[in-house]
């Protein structure tokens, strides 16, 4: 890394500085967990269910075990492991907690739900082994729809959740509802479904364990978002200590929510490391990643609103079922969807009354974990479609309909009680708007036959959920706060440690840059260390863009804390007063007429602690923690998007999206610019080409990409970014999280710019994916 | 399938003898047996790209080759771009300066993609050049600042070749190997 050039002001946040992360990376050299080799290693591979629902009669691994190359097989009773188990705190009649075996008991769940464990000298023997294993399956009858599993006339997934709900919540009824909209001048509804998707990290999930004698321990290297979850989930299944498992997690190659619940596999690969003796890796093949790897998305909208004249909406009443597939997710629980909807739909507008219900239904798919956005793709989505159905009924203009609703005063108090961190809802309206009016899109005809559509998308999200936030899902495992610690070297280097967890989202140098401005030094003097449950306090990892805005909110807090010592011992030294000496920005304390640099100091603080004060001991070390207050902090944007509609083949093409955003202090606008093009791509992608697919007896259908259409450079437009900046109040850096929003905004912007195209045809379509024979037959029907 | 078979590799110019199962793939070859961990596996299918290497300077799927069918090629990976001394080569820059990587999982696909696409057509135009990201697949950067990447090191080659003939005498002028980085 040569010389850092960008600096500004003075100051590294808000300078896209060069990525410290990027020479590696750039050069191979990157340690990915699959990267890893130890000597006497074993591979591991899965023997899975080929049906989606059945009794697990019988599973004989003896053939299995003779193939050359296969060292051991492992059952579920062989391997002797607790459960995994989810749990909330809330009444039966709203949660029904079920467990998730590390590998199946007795029966199978889902096609692709892992049987038997196979481990072998390589990973091509350990797949032998895996085809030699024999499994009798009793097949039940799969529950394979969300209409299925409510209608419960098969046996039921889980025979703890009798009817297939495991999740079922009324957080909201304002009184009086019904009244407002018997009585209200124009009610829309908008009926919605989304596709499931799969989360789709590049670098498919993958473990790396062995058996430490020396350390009594269990040293785990993964590819999680989560580290102290796993020890914790891996400690309990296997009966030990949480000192006796160490998680530590390499480079990854993203994650995006996938990764940010406890697997099974990992934990089965681990413990037959512990059994065996012997390192153990697995790494999922992508036919796993597309069939038995955490899912999401798919949901289902009956949603209501009630609106006035002049556009103003009364009321809201929506019924939301998500399918969560076939196992509860840890810690989360299958209630991460419908309760994250629930409490959030009302979203950036005005909403005075508001009812409804969302359950989280089980059926015989791969289970579902939280995937970037969580659910504010299709509330937002729902929310838009609401507006513009309102608008084109009422003959309003869509985004006046909106401007009249977008919250405009902060903080505001939600109907669903949430108060609102101070954003630019209506100015990122307003900029969306004139960017695309200044490049000339409104009114434009395309020579070319197509149709040409604009559709926008008004949005906040929570990010930064603090212990607050979290405690108020009643999940039983309350996610939130994070701890950092500092350390400074005898070179006036420091260390700092982060419970928050890099999955391509630049902590390495976007922490450095917060910890660099609070000491006054260089960011490359700053090293952050992440992902390793030995040397970082208790963590939650990296999930709901909380990275920045807790997680460096505490690196913040460490660092002006190491600020006061250094100032503190420079007092004392130079013997003057400690009000008197401050940071100068270089590397120093300004004390008196004195500087004294940070190795002078640290000197003392090591190697001549016999002139440290008396009440002062040896060593620079700080800790702090942080949690945000309250309810969370609000990004917010507008995403505006061009389409053009092909009426010969029903093909649409983006062909310009915008994106304002404000995300409060960028820490480096150049990796927000990142998350929002990277975002939006994901966003795109459930609207218009992604869905993991059955067929009626659950088996799946896209296993490979071949059929699991992934967006590339020929389908995603270049993107247009702007910011607008308003600092949270309630972080440390005036951060607010950036990780999520693209793919929030995105598949309404598009959905909402198709139906633009399609005004005329008399049709609108208000599901995703959206289907090329949808579209076709739309613009190809006969006006009535 | 424990028949071992004796393939000669040559691997970033230099020569390796191995002996492997013939259904070993060059993927798994250059990851495992040669220690060249920079190419990666992302689906082991031939989509993603993850493993793009190069093939006697042709980009290939390093999943879909056993490594027993190139043993008469020239192989070049990731490895290869950077200099001796760790200097990195100027499409490594552009993806560096554009943003073009985030997890950097995908990226050692797309460097050898663009390296050999490059070498190729020289003179590609920031849409040709879009055509061929699409070969690969990214999931952080939405593929606009891999394309600008590219571009900006397809440019700043044409403008390196531009002065190198200006400042040559016209007589003396003929087009060096536009491929070369090294």
């Amino acid at each position: 890394m040569g010389e850092p050039s960008l600096r500004r002001d003075g100051a590294w946040v808000g300078a896209s500085v060069p990525r410290r992360e990027d020479p590696r990376l750039l050069t191979g050299r990157g340690r990915f967990v699959d990267d890893i080799t130890l000597p006497r290693m074993l591979h591991a591979a899965f023997v899975r269910s080929t049906e989606a629902h059945a009794l697990l009669t019988s599973v004989d691994l003896t053939e299995a075990r003779q193939v050359p190359g296969v060292v051991a097989a492992f059952d579920a009773a062989d391997l002797g492991l607790g459960d995994i188990t989810a749990l909330l705190d809330r009444p039966a009649e709203e949660f029904a907690p079920t467990a998730m075996p590390v590998l199946a008991r007795d029966r199978v769940r889902f096609a692709g739900e892992p049987v038997a464990i196979v481990l072998a000298t390589d990973p091509y023997a350990a797949e032998d082994g895996v085809e030699a294993a024999l499994v009798e399956l009793e097949p039940l009858t799969p529950v394979v729809t969300e209409a299925a599993a409510l209608a419960a006339a098969g046996p039921p997934v889980h025979d703890e959740a009798p009817g297939n709900v495991l999740v079922d919540v009324s957080l909201f009824a304002t009184e009086g509802i019904d009244g407002i909209f018997g009585e209200a001048h124009t009610v829309v509804t908008v009926e919605a479904r989304t596709g499931r998707q799969n989360a789709l990290p590049l670098e498919t999930r993958g473990v790396v364990a062995d058996w430490d004698d020396r350390d009594e321990q269990l040293i785990v290297r993964t590819c999680t978002q989560v580290p102290h979850q796993v020890r914790t989930v891996l400690a309990r299944c296997a009966g030990l200590d949480e000192r006796q498992v160490r998680v530590t997690v390499p480079d990854m190659g993203g994650g995006f929510g996938q990764k940010c619940v406890v697997g099974r596999e990992e934990i089965a690969a681990a413990a037959a490391a512990r059994l065996l003796r012997r390192p153990v890796k697995w790494i999922e093949d992508r036919r796993e990643a597309l069939t038995a790897g955490f899912l999401a998305r798919e949901q289902h909208y009956t949603a209501r609103a009630a609106f006035s004249g002049d556009g103003e909406i009364l009321a809201l009443d929506a019924d939301i079922v998500c399918d969560m597939g076939a196992y509860s997710c840890y810690p989360f629980t299958a209630g991460i969807e419908p309760l994250m909807a629930s409490a959030e739909m009302p979203s950036v507008y005005r909403v005075p009354a508001y009812r409804v219900r969302g359950r989280a239904v089980t059926t015989n798919k791969a289970p579902t974990a939280p995937y970037r956005g969580v659910s504010r793709p299709q509330y937002v989505m729902v929310m838009e479609r609401l507006m513009e159905r309102a608008a084109r009924e009422l003959g309003l203009d869509a985004l006046d309909v909106r401007r009249r609703n977008l919250i405009t005063e902060f903080p505001y108090r939600g109907i669903n009680n949430v108060t609102y961190d101070p954003g630019s809802y209506l100015e990122s309206l307003d900029l969306c708007e004139r960017v695309l009016r200044e490049e000339g899109w409104p009114g434009r005809a395309l020579d070319d036959g197509r149709v040409l559509g604009i559709g926008y998308a008004c949005f906040s999200e929570r990010t930064g959920y603090g212990s607050g936030a979290f405690a108020q899902r009643k999940m039983q495992v309350v996610p939130g706060f994070d701890i950092s610690q500092i350390t400074m070297d005898l070179d006036g280097t420091v260390s700092v440690t982060t419970g928050t967890l890099s999955h391509g989202q630049s902590h390495e140098t976007t922490f450095a840059q917060i910890v660099a401005d609070r000491l006054g030094i260089g960011y490359d003097k700053v090293k952050i260390v992440q992902g390793d449950t030995d040397r970082i306090t208790y963590g939650w990892g990296s999930f709901a863009s909380r990275s920045v805005t807790i997680g460096g909110s505490a690196a913040a807090a460490a660092a002006v804390k190491l600020g006061d010592q250094l100032r503190a011992l420079a007092a004392h030294l130079a013997g003057v007063d400690v009000d008197s000496c401050e940071l100068d920005g270089d590397g120093g304390v300004r004390a008196g007429d004195r500087t004294l640099p940070f190795t002078e100091l640290a000197d003392v603080a090591y190697l001549r602690a016999h002139l440290l004060p008396k009440d002062v001991g040896p060593g620079l070390t700080a800790t702090a923690s942080f949690d945000v207050g309250g309810d969370g902090t609000f990004s917010n944007a507008t995403h505006g998007c061009v389409v053009a509609l092909d009426p010969g083949t029903g093909g649409v093409e983006i062909l310009r999206y915008v994106c304002v955003e404000d995300c409060g202090v960028a820490i480096h606008p150049r990796v927000v610019e990142g998350q929002a093009r990277g975002g939006i791509a994901q966003g795109i992608a459930g609207a218009l080409f992604e869905q993991v697919t059955y067929d009626e007896l659950g088996q799946p259908l896209a296993p490979s990409f071949m059929e699991y259409k992934v967006p590339t450079a020929a389908e995603i437009p270049d993107v247009r970014i702007e910011h607008l900046e308003t600092p949270c109040a309630f972080t440390a850096n005036g951060a607010k999280g950036a990780g999520e929003g693209g793919t929030i905004g995105a598949p309404a912007a598009v959905l909402n710019a198709v139906n633009d195209a399609l005004r005329g045809t008399g049709v609108e379509l208000d599901s995703t994916p959206l289907a090329r024979a949808d579209l076709y037959a739309a613009l190809n029907r006969e006006a009535s | 399938m424990t028949d071992v078979q004796l393939v000669e590799l040559t691997v970033n110019g230099e020569r390796h003898d191995l002996a492997i199962p013939p259904r070993r793939t060059l993927a798994d070859v250059l990851r495992h047996d040669l220690g060249l961990t920079g190419t990666h596996l992302g689906c082991e299918h031939g989509i993603c790209g993850a493993c793009t290497v190069l093939v006697d300077g042709a980009p290939a799927r390093a999943c879909l080759l056993f490594a027993a069918q190139v043993e008469n090629a020239a192989i070049r990976t990731v490895e290869s771009l950077a200099g001796p001394d760790g200097e990195l080569s100027d499409l490594q820059r552009c993806f560096g300066e554009h943003h073009g990587l985030q997890c950097g999982f995908c990226t050692p696909g797309f460097l050898m993609l663009a390296e050999g696409y490059l070498a190729e057509e020289p003179d590609a135009s920031r849409d040709e050049i879009r055509e061929v990201v699409a070969s690969n697949l990214c999931r952080c950067t939405g593929y606009e600042t891999i394309v600008d990447a590219v571009d900006d090191c397809a440019s700043r080659r044409r403008a390196a070749l531009q002065a190198a003939l200006d400042t040559v005498p016209a007589t003396a002028a003929t087009r060096p190997d536009s491929g070369s980085t090294t």
